[in-house]
């Protein structure tokens, strides 16, 4: 296997976010969940995504107990684990894709499946299939500096989350140790699709901008073209998960097709900043 | 009052970890809370003010120090030892579960946070917390799982007289894993106005050691106890472990008294060769679940694996971290009973001593029964009866056939 991908200076986060500022937009970043709708899609899923014009994807390695996330992702992953998606499968989709297309991904996980895996195996074998980056809901900055220091040794970009709750002395302390990009959950509470974007939103945003070198992606609650174009007027990137993974379970891959196409036309900025 | 019932004040800055486990694996929405909560936590726990109120709450409300009684007829049955039960299902809402919901209630108080939420298995500690809701006046949300809501009726009646409301939970195992799992969502929506009361020795930090030192008070109590009774102390004490609270309570005082013997007793479900038990700390391996890094009954992939005991509240993949940190240490000892010799054990409890235990106890004192002998004339064998046994008497009928 090689790592030629990490290497290449084309295939990095930091590319496609400066590719998207040159464009004058925000990153276009769906979630979709391993293995859901189906294993046998998977392959079309990601395809998809790419042709559709997504910036960068997150993809999400199913956990039993994923406690950040709403009852979409909860049902995604469990349907995902029972049909015998893991790890091991993940990687492995995840390669095969990387042979077609070069957008680059983040593995989107939990702590439990790294930890079971191996962390080094995990970064190794992340990094060889093909991925950008990893986030992992359940390792906040600073719970656990070796495990950490393996993560930001390794080519794999870790993306580091940002909550409403965040004190602002911590805000600059992840910021600095922020790679790829850093993530602002929009909202307390967990993934899910919101009908109303909260007010502030733009002003909580901008105050991370202010002290962090690393673009941000704003997620959580996000579910509409419309509500993306708002986002994209503050943020560096838009995070559409819950609705996605929706879409995907209801209509397939062609009924989620017109929802990334329709996402992407909205991550155009205005010249005035109000949404398109 | 007791001078056992005052903790012992320390100002003592604590790492979250227990050897290599425990730690703060959680959602970046929740660390703020979990930093505000170590910082009250710290004060509360040097200010007498606070344990003299928990304290005369303990004494006036709940009826503490509860009992250790010497339990004779048990004891021949045990093949001859000197037994005795240190009697937590004597405390108001009738198991160990209270100690701690009081505890952390003050804790919210001086937070300023009106709103409670909680996770149940048993019910127990669900209907200690809206117990401790009910007498401050705070609103409380108790999440259980279906399956548990099913086979523990009463508790969930006994919780909405007193004024919670209890959200049942579909998801997973539709058991405590799965009430956690949602009570953790519920907190990180409501993280501003709601304190998260945790019903066990898991989760992130400070719970394992703050839910420990509220439990403490059994293990001290118990070990004036036997010094005033016996003039030494205990050989061994005995508890269940699901999560490990009345466990960890019960060993805290003595882990430093090492001619006292620790033995947790776990579910072993159908056997612990099946794949069909709870016995985490016998068959898990590390892993992360709930914010913390313990055992864990977990599958090749890191799936938590479902777990199963005839014990709701015992019905746990995982398991607290300082048990975790003991077991690898060799300090306790860990074994496990299955619901066969549990539910055999609870009739016993009952005919022999008129006392009928929680399912949960009943794993220890089946332990006991089969264990005891090897303690005949070498001290004072202590098991902690945590809870009692009504809540089960309808389960154990309809599965037994009736009585």
């Amino acid at each position: 296997m090689s790592a030629t991908t990490s290497s290449d200076p084309a295939l990095t986060l930091a590319h496609a976010f400066a590719r998207c500022r040159e464009e004058g937009r925000a990153a276009l970043i769906p979630y979709v969940t391993a293995g859901h709708p189906s294993p046998e899609v998977m392959p079309e899923v990601l395809r998809m995504l790419a042709d559709e014009g997504a910036d960068v994807i997150e993809l999400g390695i199913p956990f039993s107990d994923p406690l950040a996330d709403g009852p979409t992702i909860q049902r995604s992953s469990y349907e995902a684990i029972e049909r015998g998606v893991d790890m091991r499968w993940t990687l492995d989709v995840l390669a095969t894709f990387r042979a077609e297309r070069d957008t680059p991904v983040v593995l989107f996980t939990y702590l439990n499946p790294i930890l079971r895996y191996g962390v080094d195996a995990f970064l190794r074998d992340a990094a060889a299939a093909g991925a950008q980056g990893v986030l992992v809901t359940d390792l906040p900055v600073g719970a656990d500096p070796e495990l950490e220091g393996a993560f930001a040794a390794s080519p794999l970009d870790l993306i580091r989350l940002i909550a409403p709750t965040t004190l602002p002395e911590r805000v600059r302390e992840i910021a600095a140790a922020g790679r790829g990009f850093l993530y602002y959950v929009s909202r307390t509470g967990v993934t899910g699709a919101r009908q109303e974007l909260k007010d502030g939103l733009a002003r909580e945003v901008e105050e991370v901008r202010a002290v962090t070198p690393v673009p941000v992606a704003v997620g959580f609650g996000i579910s509409t073209p419309a509500q993306a174009a708002v986002v994209a007027q503050v943020a560096d990137g838009v995070v559409v998960g819950s609705a996605l993974v929706d879409r995907l379970g209801r209509e397939g891959v062609e009924g989620a097709r017109a929802l990334v196409s329709g996402l992407r036309q909205a991550t155009r900025r205005t010249a005035d900043g109000s949404a398109a | 009052m007791s001078s056992s019932a005052i903790a012992p004040p320390t100002a003592e800055v604590h790492s979250g970890r227990f050897g290599i486990y425990g730690g703060r694996f959680v959602p970046e929405t929740l660390v703020t809370a979990l930093d505000e909560l170590v910082a009250v936590y710290a004060a509360a726990s040097v200010d007498e003010s606070f344990w003299a109120e928990l304290n005369e709450l303990w004494r006036t409300y709940v009826g503490r120090p509860t009992p250790l009684y010497r339990a004779r007829r048990l004891g021949e049955a045990a093949g001859g030892a000197e037994v005795y039960l240190k009697r937590e299902d004597l405390n108001h809402t009738g198991a160990h579960k209270i100690n701690n919901a009081l505890g952390q209630v003050l804790l919210a108080r001086r937070m300023g946070k009106e709103r409670i939420i909680a996770e149940t298995g048993a019910g127990q500690h669900g209907v200690a917390t809206a117990t401790a809701c009910a007498l401050f006046g705070l609103g409380c949300v108790v999440y259980m799982g279906e399956e548990d809501i099913r086979r523990q009726a009463l508790n969930v009646y006994r919780m909405r007289l007193l004024g919670a409301e209890v959200r049942p939970v579909s998801s997973g195992t539709r058991t405590l894993k799965d009430a956690t799992n949602e009570a953790i969502r519920d907190w990180v929506t409501n993280v501003r106005d709601t304190h998260y009361i945790i019903g066990s020795v898991v989760g992130p930090d400070p719970f394992p050691r703050m839910v420990r030192d509220f439990q403490s008070v059994i293990g001290r109590e118990t070990r004036e106890q036997t010094l005033a009774e016996t003039g030494r102390l205990p050989a061994v004490v005995i508890a269940c472990v699901g999560g490990g609270s009345n466990a960890m309570g019960m060993f805290h005082p003595f882990v430093r008294d090492t001619e006292v013997a620790l033995v947790g007793v776990e579910a072993a479900g159908d056997g612990v060769d099946t794949d069909r038990h709870a016995a985490t700390l016998t068959a898990g391996r590390p892993g992360v679940l709930h914010g913390c890094l313990s055992y864990l009954l977990q599958d090749e992939a890191g799936q938590v694996a479902p777990a199963h005991s005839v014990s709701a509240g015992l019905d746990y993949p995982g398991v607290g971290p300082e048990h975790s940190a003991l077991k690898d240490s060799g300090r306790a000892t860990y074994v496990s009973v299955t619901d066969a010799e549990a539910l055999e054990a609870f009739g016993k409890l009952a005919r022999l001593e008129g006392i009928i235990p929680a399912l949960e106890s009943a794993h220890a004192i089946a332990h006991l029964l089969r264990d005891g002998a090897r303690w005949v004339g070498r001290g004072p064998v202590v098991v902690c009866l945590s809870g009692r046994g009504d809540k089960d008497v309808a389960q154990v009928a309809e599965m037994t056939g009736g009585a």
